[in-house]
């Protein structure tokens, strides 16, 4: 057996079996078509969205109801066909209020006129990247950043790697494995779009070593597609970081500050390359992803859903909550926000809503560091969260800059690994922002 | 529908502050036991008086200074017991009473509590207790369970006084009350290995530096003469090599330096033992290098991912 790839640091949440994954990952993807659909006009890294539609408008699934605003804008498309019944400003995730279109579903699945480019080998391979955009494609990893500008190689720099992320290493999802088991052919497709668009000659399916099943699928089915190839990640976590996957599949760091591409390397998480195949074969926007419902309702799901679902019926459909919730995670355990209602969307982003309740992990007050080591240990960066802590106790950001905060890639295993239940990725999330913001001046 | 909200993340480890205290008393237990059974019931109070002296000094402590109470978290429990193992059974338990006291007040709180003490509380006091009582700190006895029903006093192998491996492993042989049993302290050793708590590195890095620095300066009748293996089980080598010198606080955050620190503590025990008056040098050994760790976490850092050059 070939050694398994991986990177430096990191931790096994939940314990190495991945526990937390086993109520859905045997579980087949189910399509759910709710009554309405909340749609958000700020699903992507960049500026909220135009609604270009308003309330009384007979709107068919796949039709663009947001126009994209700014460098960084994103397409949004109406998930289902129905009648626009409001737009106005709704809580989402992150506690903020941002414009949202309401739509009843009149479950008559009236399609817009779709044209695609047909077979992704012979298409032209210009055609990619507008198909992406037109799509309204962002990452599905959660980051939510929009797929045609990673795609946009810059001039001077080449990508001669194109990594397909299906480490799934958060806890609690299942949603990336379903997809690689069921439909690999879409995200192969999706791949050699991508490979042909920017001209790689590499293309590797990165799968962590406790998805075997869906390991075989992907080589069964990547067998004689060109250039492509299945890479057996070890399971640990942030693997499916994207600078952890690089260092793991092409044993490149990506330099401070940098980008993947920097390094020659293009990572899209596995539910965008299967949305990509989607666009670029038939014209299809991005308007329903796979969200993996589990924790404390009946039935765990792994749930097909139109883009804008809210929480409340997804529960719904899966039997609903078995006891009151006490926490609803839009994400994973360790990277997940919190829903402040379970009126709150399914972006384009989200994989996975956890529902705990009482029985939920008990929140404990931090305690003094013990300088146990531990932070340092697990630290995918190799920072020394310790010190970065202390010194955004004494507000110097300065001496936390140095300390390389920026370079946190916010994935938490600090303060899972803290025995003294300190807030470390917490506050280097709101460090960092600061900083930011002060560099712009 | 009322929900909490927290960052990410929503889930943690297993363990806690607390629970890796109760693991480092859990390992201590083989060795209290066997030191209460070799030196008898003076052996017990030393136990009782240091736990309790650390124990309570740091509750009035806290009460007084108005701080959080701590005393949950078990740090000076451990103080406590380290410090009554590092006694001589024979010594008089107002030693140890003062001892704790020390280390708690004096070593630890007043430095900021735990996590913010720069020496080893345990150690710290036992240096000051050697400095203040020399005789009864040095007062060694044969384990009466093996010589009688009376302690007779003796040197220890590292005054010159010869035991067999066999007497050295059991715990057969003068000294202080956690220190002797080697079998003992191994069990502890295991059991903190397989829980995690620490690392094989430390110990030995530690007292393999020891063993081969010991043969390197020679028992006294020239260079490379040395019993390696006489050195790792005298004294109180391993006893420190596992339980003091892998106290979190007091060692560098890095495995790289906590190499250097340990291979420090190693190299500094041998030359003390070879060259200084004193025969033991454990316990100078790690308050030296629990010294020098700031400077060691200062310059010994992780290669951050991405500390490279940029292609230009």
């Amino acid at each position: 057996m070939l050694p398994k790839r991986t990177f430096r640091g990191g931790i096994h949440p939940l314990g190495s079996s991945g526990g937390s994954k086993k109520p859905t990952k045997g579980k087949k993807i189910v399509e759910f078509t709710p009554e309405s659909v909340v749609i958000p006009m700020a699903m992507h890294m960049g500026a909220p969205s135009k609604p270009i539609v308003k309330k009384g408008d007979k709107v068919k699934k796949g039709q663009l109801i947001g126009e994209p605003v700014g460098f960084l804008g994103v397409a949004v498309h109406s998930s289902v066909s129905g009648e626009v019944i409001a737009i106005e400003k709704r809580m989402q995730l992150g506690a903020t209020q941002c414009d949202c279109v309401v739509i009843n579903n009149d479950f008559a699945d009236d399609w817009v006129e779709l044209s695609g480019h047909g077979n992704v080998e012979a298409c032209d391979p210009d055609v990619v990247v507008p198909s992406v955009k037109e799509a309204g494609i962002c990452g599905e990893g959660g980051a939510a950043f929009p797929t045609h500008i990673k795609l946009s190689v810059p001039s001077g720099k080449k990508c001669d790697t194109v990594i397909i992320n299906g480490a799934e290493c958060e806890t609690y999802m299942t949603c990336d494995h379903r997809l690689m088991l069921e439909e690999p052919g879409r995200i192969i497709d999706g791949l050699r779009a991508v490979m042909r668009a920017v001209d790689a000659q590499k293309g590797i399916i990165a799968i962590e070593d406790n998805k075997r099943d869906a390991i075989a699928a992907m080589r069964e089915t990547a067998r004689g597609r060109i250039g492509v190839s299945v890479e057996v990640l070890k399971a640990k976590y942030p693997q499916g970081s994207e600078k952890q996957i690089i260092q793991a599949v092409c044993g490149r760091e990506v330099p401070t500050g940098g980008l993947p591409i920097d390094v020659g390397a293009i990572v899209l998480n596995a539910s965008t390359a299967a949305s990509i195949a989607d666009a670029v074969i038939y014209g299809i926007p991005l308007i329903s992803r796979v969200v993996t419902v589990t924790g404390s309702v009946k039935s765990p799901a792994n749930l097909r859903v139109p883009i804008g679902t809210i929480v409340e019926d997804m529960v719904s459909a899966c039997d609903g909550y078995v006891t009151d919730p006490k926490k609803i995670i839009m994400g994973g355990a360790m990277t997940g926000l919190c829903a402040y209602d379970h009126s709150v969307s399914v972006t384009k982003g989200t994989g996975g809503v956890v529902i705990f309740d009482e029985h939920m992990p008990e929140h404990r007050e931090e305690s003094p560091c013990i300088r146990c080591g531990k932070c340092v240990d697990v630290c995918p960066v190799r920072l020394n969260p310790y010190l970065i802590r202390k010194y955004i106790d004494k507000n110097d950001l300065k001496a936390a800059e140095d300390e390389h905060v920026m370079d946190c890639l916010l994935c938490g295993s600090c303060s899972y690994a803290c025995p003294s239940y300190r807030f470390l990725n917490g506050f280097f999330k709101i460090a960092k922002e600061r900083i930011a913001k002060a560099r712009k001046g | 529908m009322k929900l909490n909200i927290s960052t990410a993340p929503h889930i943690h480890a297993s363990y806690s502050t607390q629970s890796i205290m109760r693991d480092v008393l859990i390992a201590l237990l083989p060795t209290t036991v066997v030191g209460v059974y070799l030196f008898g019931l003076n052996a017990a109070l030393h136990v009782l008086v240091g736990i309790a002296g650390a124990v309570i000094s740091e509750l009035l402590f806290q009460k007084i200074a108005k701080k959080n109470v701590r005393i949950n978290d078990l740090s000076a429990a451990v103080t406590g017991l380290l410090l009554a193992l590092n006694m001589p059974a024979a010594a008089p338990w107002w030693v140890t009473l003062i001892g704790s006291v020390f280390a708690i007040v004096i070593v630890k709180q007043l430095f900021g509590g735990i996590g913010d003490n720069f020496l080893n509380p345990a150690l710290a006091a036992r240096a000051v207790l050697l400095a203040s009582w020399p005789a009864h700190m040095t007062s060694f006895t044969l384990p009466t369970m093996f010589s009688g029903a009376d302690a007779v006093s003796s040197a220890t192998s590292l005054a010159g006084a010869e035991f067999s491996i066999m007497d050295m492993f059991l715990g057969n042989i003068p000294g202080t009350i956690g220190e002797v049993s080697k079998v003992a302290i191994i069990l502890g050793f295991i059991y903190l290995l397989v829980r995690k708590v620490i690392g094989l590195h430390i110990p030995i890095v530690m007292l393999g530096v020891l063993a081969a620095s010991s043969f390197i300066f020679g028992d006294g009748s020239g260079a490379f003469t040395g019993d390696p293996l006489m050195a790792v089980l005298s004294g109180g080598a391993l006893f420190g090599a596992v339980f003091m010198a892998t106290d979190y606080t007091t060692s560098p955050m890095t495995k790289k330096g906590q190499i250097i620190y340990a291979a420090g503590c190693g190299l500094l025990v041998a030359v003390i033992r070879s060259y200084g008056s004193y025969s033991e040098g454990v316990t100078y050994a790690i308050l030296i290098m629990n010294i020098v760790t700031p400077l060691i976490d200062k310059y010994v850092k992780p290669k951050r991912y991405g500390e490279v050059k940029q292609n230009a």
